[in-house]
């Protein structure tokens, strides 16, 4: 891999880093998305509007870059559409028992030093791994 | 309305992180994921970038007695390994490894209305949904705490939905 390769993820990530940082300076809150997500269907949850104005960033991101620099967003992958389905439903409600993601595991709660992020992160990036083992090595589904 | 601005842009700019980052494509993140294929380790920079940029930063900021726009800080506070905490991260972890997709991604993505990613946004919810539609109803009550609550610990817990 050449410096190249790592320069994109790189300042992509610290771009992530310093969103997170921005939320917990002006609204004290933990970046996590699911948790973001899933308050917005939730019967009684405060700050809804603020929540909303979140979810709302990541969708204005991806139509800003539609405009100014598409090539970044996929066009299209070689999974198919059930497995897509699939792979929802287990995101959002793995997402919620688990009480996290990438971004509030795996980027918040490891910057916290906190041991559930830690342990749920591991176990994430591990059942993952596995996954795609399993499904390009195993059943032979190749890219 | 400075605190919506604020979620507001926060949320763009992550999104745009992801983006640049590589994230908001599924193909690279089942690349990355594929340790026993041709690996493609490239995206392990961009979590470990940004826990550069937000460990000493967060640390910094939770010094202040409140944030900026709130009256105090919603960071959770437990610590217990507990039996949902595993479960979901493994059940999450699967949903990922099997489409390469997850949250904050999949709301970018969305912007394309590419079909499979309005799909697996819908059974995203869905999925949430029924999570909600089921707590208490199986709650572990075999916890382990690998970290004892010290004399400081909080009195009450900010149950609010953050990561915990």
């Amino acid at each position: 891999m050449t410096f190249r390769d790592a320069l994109l993820p790189s300042a992509g990530g610290a771009l992530i880093g310093l969103a997170a940082s921005l939320l917990l300076l002006t609204n004290g809150r933990i970046a996590g998305v699911s948790g973001y997500v899933g308050a917005l269907f939730l019967p009684s949850v405060p700050h809804r509007l603020e929540r909303l104005a979140f979810v709302l960033g990541f969708f204005l991101a991806g139509l800003t870059l539609l405009l100014i620099e598409p090539s970044v967003l996929p066009t299209g992958s070689s999974t198919p559409l059930w497995a897509f389905a699939v792979a929802g439903l287990l995101v959002g409600y793995g997402s919620r028992l688990g009480n996290g993601c990438t971004s509030g595991h795996g980027v918040c709660g490891i910057s916290r030093f906190s041991p559930r992020s830690i342990v749920a992160t591991l176990t994430f990036m591990g059942t993952a791994a596995l996954t795609v083992f399993v499904v390009r090595h195993v059943l032979g589904a190749t890219p | 309305m400075k605190s919506l601005f604020a979620s507001l842009f926060s949320g763009l700019l992550f999104g745009v992180g992801l983006a640049i980052a590589g994230m908001t494509s599924p193909e690279k993140v089942l690349g990355f994921l594929d340790f026993a294929g041709s690996w493609d380790a490239s995206l392990a920079f961009v979590m470990a970038a940004a826990i550069a940029v937000h460990l000493p930063l967060s640390a910094l900021i939770r010094r202040r007695s409140s944030p900026l726009f709130d009256t105090r800080f919603h960071v959770p506070s437990s610590r217990t390994i507990d039996r949902p905490l595993v479960l979901g991260s493994a059940l999450f972890g699967v949903g990922w490894g099997l489409a390469g997709v997850c949250p904050g991604p999949a709301l970018v993505d969305l912007a394309t209305g590419a079909t499979p990613i309005v799909v697996f946004v819908g059974a995203m919810v869905v999925g949430m949904l029924i999570q909600h539609a089921t707590v208490g109803q199986s709650e572990s009550q075999h916890s382990i705490t690998i970290v004892p609550q010290g004399p400081n610990a909080p009195v009450s817990q900010d149950i609010s939905l953050a990561d915990h």
